[in-house]
């Protein structure tokens, strides 16, 4: 087993307070090793961006973190809970150890500052010592890195093309050589050549820089390719976790299935595409039982009933759903 | 909750000045243009606002003086609404020139100064009533919201269900009825109470320069009479004070109203930032204490 | 640059859109008013004078409107306006002229400093929403309903009298004659306080209560999360990303605001007696002073249309979107 570096421990997380608060991320588990890529897939709406956001403390109001650990593994061996640190250690810690690319980033970059003054404000966040010289020199090698000329160091949002602006977010998050990396559909907005080729960028830079990614995206055969293990999400819980050849080759949840079905092989068994029938459920008013039963193309008497639980299952995966019911240990 | 019981203070408000507006000239105790030998008195209980110097009881002038005040912001408030709507719309719905011109026009009534406007309009009419300056102010002032409706009704164009409906052949004013003006109720709603806001202010300026529905009361003739006849340095703060607090009783209701709208517009205004003792913040999502369990 | 183009050539079909308003709204004054003063006067008007206050109102009935407005026009470009009826026999550009200076200075230093005082404190109630800055909100709601000219009333009948700092009216001790001495500028700097404090105190809470909803809106914007996850100081991402984007649209909020707020301050001038343009509207009113109304309303829009353009160009020095590379 590698070294863990992010482990998620039964988080909660809410919009709003008090009784009207809707639980949009339950209990959930989730183990991010050194060097490992793993994806978050799910519909929209089931939870996978909150709880991005939710353990780096990064959401928005009226979110609020209702429970739960977020366990970081520095580089000495000592950890330390992103959920219980002080304002100024936790700001030392973003961007340093984990970095995040934001979906769309048309609006992830401030529109009225040229790229390299927000290249260069997180290097001078981060290193005291530094000089503007240094950080400028940095600030071109980023850019280099992911592909573009360094003449748009001092360009604005603006004046880039799409593709480029997402190169830019990839530059920044990798700045401070962080040990995670978050990707929140880094490629969505994009179109599918440009998609392709941030994808290539991105494959290679971590092959040579080694940081960890959760790779956060709808589409699950993107996913496959990329990532090495992947949890599945359906209404704020996770209901499967497997090697990303395993879970691509053989769903066990009817829902990764669907999913699977819901976008174009890029390469392997070609799916008939079908999608999931119905919609998401509203997460205040969640039906019994297995949240995905009413869409459930297989379920059963016992669905309706009670909760199945994440487990091993007895083929030795985890899956949260009565077609496989946990191994009794 | 908080947000409820800010509008709902604002609208309480309100109808209380809309009742007195009513019923105001009839329970005033005297009649506000009547003199008295009580010349210049301070409050007492038998003029609950003091005196002018023509012994005329001022609480009687600030009652009488609602009607017109709340006359002339409705009136106003309606022309206004009733123009920007027309403007604002069309100039969102149509493009090429029709749209360019109409929003020209809003912006040049934006730029040109209304009061000063407001001003030589109604000083150069044959006559000033109340209702002529309430027409004044509201063909003169409806800009502001026409804007505000064209740029709304540009992004609502756009919509896929509007786009759908005009793909489907529906008329035009099918689709301005019913799909696009539920849609900007709200923003419709917030201007009316802004323009009836201004309004109040600009007649009640107008009043205070001398340009008022002859022999009729308004919080702003009371003012004027204050200022001309050395309110102030008589001492005698309850000539002024009471008809200023209206105003800005007035204009503070209005302004609830309107933050309740807003607030129902804009999302992000509505979010709570402090409940139960968690204090919401951005970029430092709060987290819950661990409840014993 | 066509950005400024466009809004230059914007400004010139309001100021045209403004002198066509002044052509016609003296035509719906009933002609004998203005006869009547005409006739009072004649005997010390110069026939010139007569002439141009004819050309003003319309009063000769043989001349087709067209060629009225055109003869309107070229008066205009003259720089004539017509002799004022209360300040007979000075024309109305001397008495504008007198008015001018003192109007720029009182009206466009107090706006300009309550807009970046109210702008600042909005930015900080804005950015610390849930704490006690929120408690500021209905303070501020209820000073910006209160009209400009009621707390002038107020600030005088509590802050003036018998031994004050503050004088209660003008804009320099009576006697003194203006020039640029020292003992002058200390007196007209002791008579603008309190005229100032007043448009200062009423408009800064209109800036503070839309710089916080800008605030609050642009807070949640994508890229102020961004700066939050790269660990950046709480002021950096305050100052640069957030207040920085909310400062855009309160400028263009300022901008088009301009037309209203001179409205209110002016009216601050009559309370204070301070001689400027708004105690000599409030003259002209009195006096049915047409002329002298008209040209006011002229010079106070060419004011605010020159104010917007400097408006204009501080934004696209602020927002670099708006600045096309050539």
């Amino acid at each position: 087993m590698k070294d863990r570096i992010l482990e998620v421990r039964g988080l909660d997380v809410d919009y709003g307070l008090g009784p009207d608060a809707v639980r949009a991320v339950r209990d959930v588990d989730l183990t991010l090793h050194r060097g490992e890529v793993l994806g978050l897939a799910g519909e929209s709406g089931s939870g996978k961006s909150t709880l991005a956001y939710g353990m780096t403390r990064l959401l928005p109001p009226p979110g609020v973190v209702a429970g739960g650990e977020v366990i970081y593994h520095l580089d000495d061996g000592t950890t330390v809970d992103l959920l219980r640190m002080r304002d100024a250690d936790l700001r030392r810690l973003r961007w340093a150890e984990i970095a995040i690319v934001f979906q769309g980033a048309i609006n992830s970059l401030n529109p009225v500052q040229r790229i390299s003054a927000q290249l260069m404000d997180v290097l001078k966040a981060h290193s005291a010592g530094s000089t503007p010289q240094s950080r400028q020199d940095r600030a071109r090698e980023l850019l280099s890195l992911v592909g573009i000329a360094s003449d748009r160091l001092h360009s604005y949002p603006h004046q880039l093309s799409g593709g480029m602006r997402q190169r830019v977010m990839i530059a920044m998050a990798l700045a401070l050589e962080p040990r995670v990396v978050i990707m929140d559909e880094p490629t969505t907005a994009l179109d599918v050549v440009v998609q392709r080729q941030i994808l290539r960028t991105l494959v290679g830079l971590r092959e040579r820089l080694g940081f960890s990614v959760v790779f956060i995206t709808h589409d699950l055969s993107l996913l496959a390719e990329f990532s090495d293990r992947i949890a599945i999400m359906y209404a704020g819980q996770v209901v499967e976790e497997a090697v990303s050849a395993d879970l691509y080759r053989t769903p066990l949840h009817p829902y990764s299935d669907g999913l699977l079905r819901s976008f174009p092989a890029l390469k392997g068994p070609r799916r008939e595409l079908s999608g999931i029938p119905g919609s998401p459920p509203d997460l205040r008013m969640m039906p019994s039982g297995c949240a995905f039963h009413p869409r459930c193309p297989r379920a059963l008497d016992v669905c309706d009933e009670q909760v199945p639980v994440l487990g091993q299952s007895r083929d030795n995966r985890s899956v949260a759903c009565w077609l496989h019911p946990v191994a009794v240990s | 909750m908080r947000t409820n019981a800010k509008a709902l203070t604002g609208v309480i408000m309100l109808v209380v000045f809309v009742l007195l507006a009513v019923i105001g000239p009839w329970i005033a105790p005297f009649d506000p243009s009547m003199r008295s030998n009580a010349l210049l008195q301070p409050p007492s209980s038998m003029h609950w606002f003091g005196t002018t110097h023509l012994g005329q009881d001022i609480f009687s002038q600030v009652l009488a003086g609602t009607r017109s005040v709340v006359f002339v912001g409705a009136v106003a408030g309606v022309v206004a609404t009733v123009l920007s709507v027309l403007v604002g719309i069309t100039a969102g719905y149509l493009s090429g020139t029709a749209s360019e011109g109409l929003s020209a026009l809003s912006n040049v009534f934006l730029v040109i100064p209304a009061l000063p406007l407001i001003i030589i309009i109604t000083s150069s009419l044959p006559e000033t009533s109340n209702l002529t300056i309430a027409l004044v102010i509201g063909l003169t002032s409806w800009a502001w919201n026409a804007r505000v409706l064209r740029a709304q009704t540009l992004s609502l164009r756009r919509r896929d269900y509007v786009e759908a409906a005009r793909a489907n052949g529906e008329s035009t004013w099918r689709i301005i009825l019913f799909e696009i003006l539920p849609n900007l109720y709200a923003v419709i709603a917030s201007g009316f109470v802004g323009t009836v806001l201004f309004a109040v202010i600009s007649e009640i300026t107008l009043a205070f320069i001398g340009v008022s529905d002859a022999g009729g009361w308004n919080w702003g003739t009371v003012l004027y009479w204050a200022q001309s006849q050395q309110a102030l340095a008589q001492g005698a703060w309850w000539w002024f004070v009471p008809a200023g607090l209206a105003i800005a009783l007035l204009g503070t209701s209005l302004s609830l109203v309107n933050f309740g709208i807003d607030e129902y517009v804009n999302p992000r205004l509505r979010t709570r930032f402090s409940m139960r003792g968690v204090r919401m913040r951005v970029g430092f999502t709060p987290v819950l204490a661990k409840e014993t369990s | 640059m066509s950005y400024l183009l466009k809004r230059l050539a914007f400004y010139l079909l309001t100021a045209w859109a403004a002198v066509t308003i002044n052509f016609f709204v003296p035509r719906m004054i009933p002609g004998d008013p203005v006869q009547a003063l005409i006739t009072k006067q004649r005997g010390q008007m110069t026939s010139e004078a007569v002439r141009s206050l004819y050309v003003l109102f319309g009063l000769d009935k043989n001349e087709s409107l067209a060629s009225q407005y055109f003869s309107y026009l070229g008066q205009l470009l003259r720089g004539d306006l017509g002799m004022s009826f209360t300040f007979f026999p000075s024309p109305v550009s001397d008495v504008i002229s007198d008015g001018l200076p003192w109007t720029v200075g009182l009206v466009g230093i107090t706006t300009v400093i309550g807009f970046l005082l109210g702008t600042a404190a909005g930015a900080v109630v804005g950015w610390r929403r849930g704490t006690w800055a929120d408690s500021l909100i209905p303070v501020t709601t209820f000073v910006s309903s209160i009209p400009y000219f009621w707390l002038g009333l107020v600030a005088i009948a509590v802050l003036t009298g018998p031994g004050s700092f503050f004088p209660a009216s003008g804009a320099y001790e009576i006697g003194l004659v203006p020039n640029w001495d020292w003992q002058f500028i200390g007196s007209t700097v002791q008579h603008g306080l309190l005229p100032g404090f007043t448009i200062l105190v009423s408009s800064v809470s209109g800036w503070i209560l839309s710089m916080r909803n800008m605030m609050v809106t642009v807070s949640s914007d994508d890229y102020v999360t961004v700066a939050h996850a790269k660990g950046l100081p709480e002021r950096r991402v305050m100052l640069a990303y957030a207040a920085r984007n909310a400062l855009l649209p309160n400028v263009s909020g300022f901008a088009l605001a301009l037309g209203f707020i001179v409205g209110g301050t002016l009216l601050v001038e009559i309370v204070f007696s301070y001689p400027g343009l708004g105690l000599q509207l409030f003259q002209a009113v009195g006096a049915k002073d047409y002329p002298l109304l008209q040209g006011i309303f002229l010079v106070i829009t060419l004011s605010v249309l020159l104010a917007n353009l400097l408006a204009d160009v501080a934004y696209l020095a602020l927002d670099p979107r708006t600045r096309r590379e050539a």
